[in-house]
């Protein structure tokens, strides 16, 4: 019988836009980073000698970022020299694979206190810093039929028939609960302000989100991938869903993920850690799920992810309370929703990343503090966490209290 | 006797003038023998100053061997492999020579030819334009495999590289000089030597102009590496442009485009080598042998005038006459105009045939405008057409082309009253495109001067000319019809009478099938999608839309009148669906206000949403495989027929007229060789399938059956 998976602590930094004048552009990465495991540990009063690995998520992993900045993190913490630590990229997934990456350590026996998370410093190293064959290397492109992300959200949009005014209003609605949210103090318990190295505050809460925002302000946005699409990238999507005749270009800024900076961590162990250490825990991995789909259109995993994960768990759709699905682009979600036949009311109820942003190696552990708080503000069990990933993968996640 | 000759001078420059016994220097095995020798001599020379690499031919280098080529199979790519980089070891050995190499450029340097000139230190070129610079391998299912993608991605920068290699541009020595392809131009032969001699001797002591810049310590690419930021943009976009434009059915571009993004990257002998993996790959590939076959061997045979009768003297066309200044005869008029013909455009008003005249005005212009053609020159080529309304302007001509409507009681009347215009031996060509000549003959006094000469649309860009004999049609006609193709500069098939001709009749059967897969209930959107998936230039039922739905109307209706209805298999099916839009919802196609697609103000289409309730059944399923294959092998089919049945004389003309007139996609090599490719005895199992879930139309035909047993190819 395997060990549970206990979650001690979830946390994460404030969001912030992802640019130079974004709140944290000054910091590098490897402090946000050290300055989220120092957090952890005081607030925990961890023995950091007890950690047996960091596994952090990025999707940069390049320039200040590379080098397996996990370990670069752990030393600039200055935790102990025993704690070892690992960079992973799974695209916009590295987040919650970190989290179950580690709830299969620690469920394995392998390993008894893990922390797990993701950062992501995106004013300081921009989307596509790392290269790679999906947007650069012909033979690969022309074989695989690759478009880009957006191309794929907008014809997820064709497919299902979402308007524009459909992902406007999910947009919409994504902001005014995410404004309530934090307004309300929802999100106090995990978010971690930034401090410079006088620990002065450099950003205290989420400042990504805009309030009031209406669907004029909405409608207003021009639509980001039109003029891709015309390149060329349009005609190689419909060639595989040949059905359609163009792709409704729907998404735009106003509905699709913030690029911001910000890094989350997840404390994860075993019962024998909890007792070690005399944390208690707030609640534990019940299953974890990676599914791929087709990698052109690359945004419709995380559906069957969920359903693949309620099965590994022995669950149904009924014995989830709360549902996470990481807002990449509204028609992602709404078609998550459609998928698992599941109501907006009990979906991402305190925003996602449109709102807030999606800092990508760091938004799967974000999700896990954001569910944990939530299901215990509202006293109930459990949350399923989903997002979809670059190359059609999507992962779940499915968490509970203790 | 063969030679590479070699001629020292008194300041130690060792002229190479390449004179092979070939009718060109191309990149063969006897190629290989002396360009070995002649390394082998230079790098025993003690005293060199450099090496000027000439030839005596009127072209510099041809470049490969295509006879060898075509032969490259799979199953010993890696012998081909070993040739290929022996090849390119010779071509090295000459770059890095301690000297100065020059290559004097008298004649077109192609692909092999400029790949030579491209291990040269330095190129000078005769400034004429027929000597021709680049490297057009691309358009025949190859790209430059001989360091020609390296070297000029390395010279010139992978951005500007990429179009000159994947269009397979040909360059006049000016506009190579400015692309950077060459370094320098005489304006005569005589200069030429001269010129090269004297660079050598300028830089024999500059240790810069004997090592290549790629050879150089710290070279830097111009544009920098694909990798670097700054290309970006390009790396993701030309891949994607490549794919949406080919479609990813030119497996050659695509190895081209890699093989140039990694080029940047790396290092002249790593990027070398990947090339040559390439290049076997794709040589060996069927597309390779599919466009080689097409687009060298057929097309030359065809224009070289195989199916044209050997024991006529070439006839010159003099004086034309058209019949009808509508689309097809004001675009008649201007080609003929174009290759220096007089020109009597002639409609039933005088008004009609100005009008006529003027849509070669408006060509003229935008040649002006493109830097084209001088106002002098389109001043003379507009001063050859005369648009009239007389009947007896048309005296002399020894040539009269009827470009009249498709009816066969006007075609006759026509023919009656204007055929004593002609010259004694004048010929009479009506430019049909699916009533049959013999019967269009019956009216003409003189059945052994008529003949069909079908264009295509617009007849100013497609490259094809259907000549169509009649029974009676005598060889001396023939032979005018397909002479006067080649001097208005288009390529002439030649095809025996029968309704629809070869062409016609053959992209019916595209028409035809989407019409099935549209009343089986299978979406409208999808058959047009998988008509250009299968690399078609246009979805179906588009294009049926642009050729209007109206004319088909009309042309079923002439044939019923004629007694020729459903000659070539049964086409009640495609009457329903025209019936269904044109009689009883006006839908006549996009010049009649739209067909089955609405066309918007802003230049947009979408599905006339009728259609959809006519036939759209969502509970259909038919396998996009079999929707591509449908599609194809209808055409494919009754261009075997046409085969079988004599209407195409040679396969050659079959696959060139296919890909010229109709579309066939190109990496196919025409609708025969398609069979070859597919392999005949799958394709014999292929019909069978789609025969006994599709119906009768996909029976194979015999001809296949009879190949496949005799273990012959259509060639």
């Amino acid at each position: 019988m395997s060990n549970t998976a206990f979650i001690y602590d979830a946390i994460r930094t404030p969001r912030s836009k992802g640019k130079a004048d974004g709140s944290l552009h000054e910091v590098k990465p490897v402090d946000l980073g050290a300055g989220l495991l120092r957090s952890l540990q005081e607030r925990n009063d961890l023995d950091t000698s007890y950690v047996d690995d960091v596994i952090m998520g990025c999707v940069g992993p390049v320039g200040e970022q590379g080098a397996d900045i996990a370990k670069s993190m752990v030393q600039n913490a200055d935790w102990d020299e025993s704690v070892a630590g690992v960079q992973l990229n799974r695209f916009c997934a590295s987040g919650l694979e970190a989290v179950n990456t580690a709830a299969q350590k620690v469920a394995s026996g392998w390993e008894q206190l893990v922390v797990a998370g993701g950062v992501e410093s995106m004013s300081r190293v921009p989307m596509g810093s790392d290269g790679g064959a999906m947007g650069s290397d012909p033979a690969f492109m022309i074989k695989t039929g690759f478009v880009p992300q957006g191309i794929g959200a907008d014809t997820i949009a064709t497919l299902d028939g979402y308007s524009r005014e459909d992902v406007d209003a999910f947009a919409m609605e994504s902001q005014n609960r995410a404004a309530h949210a934090r307004d309300n103090g929802y999100f106090d318990k995990s978010v971690v302000p930034v401090r410079d190295a006088n620990n002065e505050v450099i950003l205290e809460r989420d400042d990504f989100i805009k309030p009031g925002t209406t669907m004029e302000v909405l409608g207003n946005l021009r639509a980001s991938f039109e003029q891709m699409g015309q390149y060329g990238f349009d005609d190689i999507i419909i060639r595989k869903y040949n059905q359609l005749d163009r792709i409704n270009h729907v998404h735009t800024p106003g509905n699709s993920s913030g690029i911001v900076d910000g890094a989350s961590a997840v404390l994860i162990g075993s019962e024998q850690a909890g007792k070690d250490l005399g944390l208690k825990a707030r609640g534990r991995v019940v299953a974890g799920a990676i599914v791929s789909s087709d990698p052109i259109i690359m945004l419709a995993g995380p559906g069957p992810a969920a359903k693949k994960c309620l099965k590994t768990a022995g669950m149904t759709e009924q014995d989830i309370d709360l549902w996470e699905i990481n807002e990449a682009f509204a028609s992602v979600a709404l078609r998550y929703m459609r998928d698992l036949d599941i109501d907006h009311s009990v979906t991402n109820v305190n925003g996602g990343s449109i709102a807030m942003g999606h800092p990508l190696g760091a938004t799967g552990g974000c999700l896990v503090s954001t569910m944990l708080d939530e299901l215990e503000r509202q006293d109930k069990q459990r949350a399923m966490l989903s997002l979809c990933v670059g190359g059609g993968m999507g992962i779940s996640c499915i968490i509970e209290r203790t | 006797m063969s030679a590479f000759h070699y001629e020292k001078d008194q300041d130690g420059i060792v002229t190479v003038t390449m004179d092979m016994s070939g009718p060109v220097n191309a990149m063969n095995d006897e190629y290989h023998r002396l360009m070995g020798e002649t390394l082998a001599k230079l790098e025993a020379e003690s005293d060199l100053t450099g090496v000027v690499i000439a030839s005596a031919k009127k072209v510099f280098f041809a470049g490969g061997d295509l006879t060898m080529l075509v032969q490259a199979d799979a199953e010993n790519v890696d012998t081909f492999r070993e040739n290929t980089e022996n090849m390119k070891a010779g071509l090295r050995t000459l770059e890095t020579m301690q000297v100065p190499v020059v290559a004097a450029i008298n004649g077109a340097a192609l692909g092999g030819g400029y790949e030579l000139c491209l291990v040269c230190n330095h190129r000078v070129a005769f400034n004429l334009k027929s000597v021709q610079i680049g490297l057009p391998e691309c358009g025949l299912g190859l790209f430059p495999g001989g360091g020609g993608v390296v070297r000029l991605t390395k010279k010139i920068g992978v951005e500007k590289a990429l179009p000159l290699i994947l269009e397979g541009k040909r360059l006049t020595p000016a506009k190579a000089l400015a692309a950077g392809l060459i370094e320098q131009t005489v304006d005569s032969l005589d200069e030429l030597l001269p010129a090269a001699k004297a660079w050598i001797l300028e830089n024999k002591d500059n240790e810069d102009a004997v090592v290549q810049p790629w050879d150089k310590k710290g070279f830097k690419i111009p544009g920098g590496p694909i990798n670097s930021p700054r290309n970006a943009q390009l790396a993701a976009m030309a891949p994607t442009m490549l794919n949406q434009k080919t479609r990813g059915l030119m497996p050659h571009m695509t190895a081209a485009m890699d093989v140039a993004f990694q080029s940047s990257m790396l290092d002249l002998e790593t990027a070398l080598r990947i090339e040559g993996r390439e290049f076997a790959r794709v040589a060996t590939n069927p597309v390779a042998k599919n466009m080689i076959n097409a687009f060298f061997f057929q097309l030359n045979k065809v224009n070289g005038g195989a199916s044209r009768p050997q024991e006529v003297e070439k006839q010159l066309t003099k004086k034309v006459g058209i019949l009808g200044a509508g689309m097809m005869g004001q675009g008649i008029a201007y080609v003929s105009a174009m290759a220096g013909i007089e020109v009597v455009l002639k409609d039933i008003s005088l008004e009609a045939a100005e009008k006529g005249k003027a849509y070669s005005e408006a060509l003229l212009q935008k040649r002006i405008k493109r830097g084209q053609m001088d106002e002098d020159k389109a001043a003379a080529v507009l001063g050859l057409i005369k648009a009239t309304a007389e009947n007896d302007d048309l005296a002399g001509c020894d040539l009269i082309i009827e470009a009249v409507f498709e009816n066969i009681g006007l075609k006759h009347e026509i023919t009656k009253e204007l055929e004593g215009y002609l010259t004694a031996d004048g010929v009479w060509g009506s430019n049909t495109s699916t009533l049959p000549i013999t019967q269009l003959a019956e009216a003409a006094a003189k059945p052994e001067n008529f003949i069909g000469v079908h264009f295509f649309s617009p007849v100013d860009k497609m490259p094809l000319v259907e000549i169509i004999c009649g029974e009676k049609t005598s060889d001396m006609a023939l032979a005018k019809a397909f002479d006067y193709a080649q001097q208005i500069r288009k390529t002439p098939i030649v095809v025996n009478d029968s309704l629809g001709f070869f062409t016609s009749r053959t992209f019916g059967t595209y028409l035809d099938e989407a019409a099935n897969l549209l009343v089986e209930g299978v979406h409208p959107i999808k058959i047009d999608n998988l008509g250009k998936a299968i690399g078609m230039p246009v979805g179906p039922l588009q294009i049926q839309d642009e050729t209007s739905l109206e004319l088909s109307r009309k042309a079923q209706e002439t044939w019923k009148e004629m007694g020729v209805l459903d000659k070539w298999g049964d086409g009640t099916v495609i009457r329903r669906v025209i019936k269904d839009l044109v009689e009883d919802n006006g839908r006549g196609g996009r010049h009649h206000g739209g067909g089955y697609y609405e066309y918007h103000d802003d230049g947009t289409k979408s599905i006339w949403p009728g259609l959809l309730d006519l036939y759209y059944d969502e509970s259909v399923q038919v396998s996009d495989e079999d929707i591509k294959d449908r599609l194809m092998f209808r055409q494919v089919i009754e261009a075997l027929k046409c085969l079988e049945s004599g209407v195409l004389r040679t396969v050659a003309d079959g696959n060139i007229g296919s890909i010229f007139g109709i579309g066939a996609p190109a990496h196919t090599g025409g609708f025969i060789q398609y069979v070859n490719t597919y392999g005949l005895d799958n394709f014999i199992q292929r019909c069978d399938e789609l025969s006994e879930k599709y119906g009768d139309r996909f029976v194979c035909p015999d001809i296949v059956k009879q190949r496949a047993a005799s273990g012959e190819l259509f060639a």
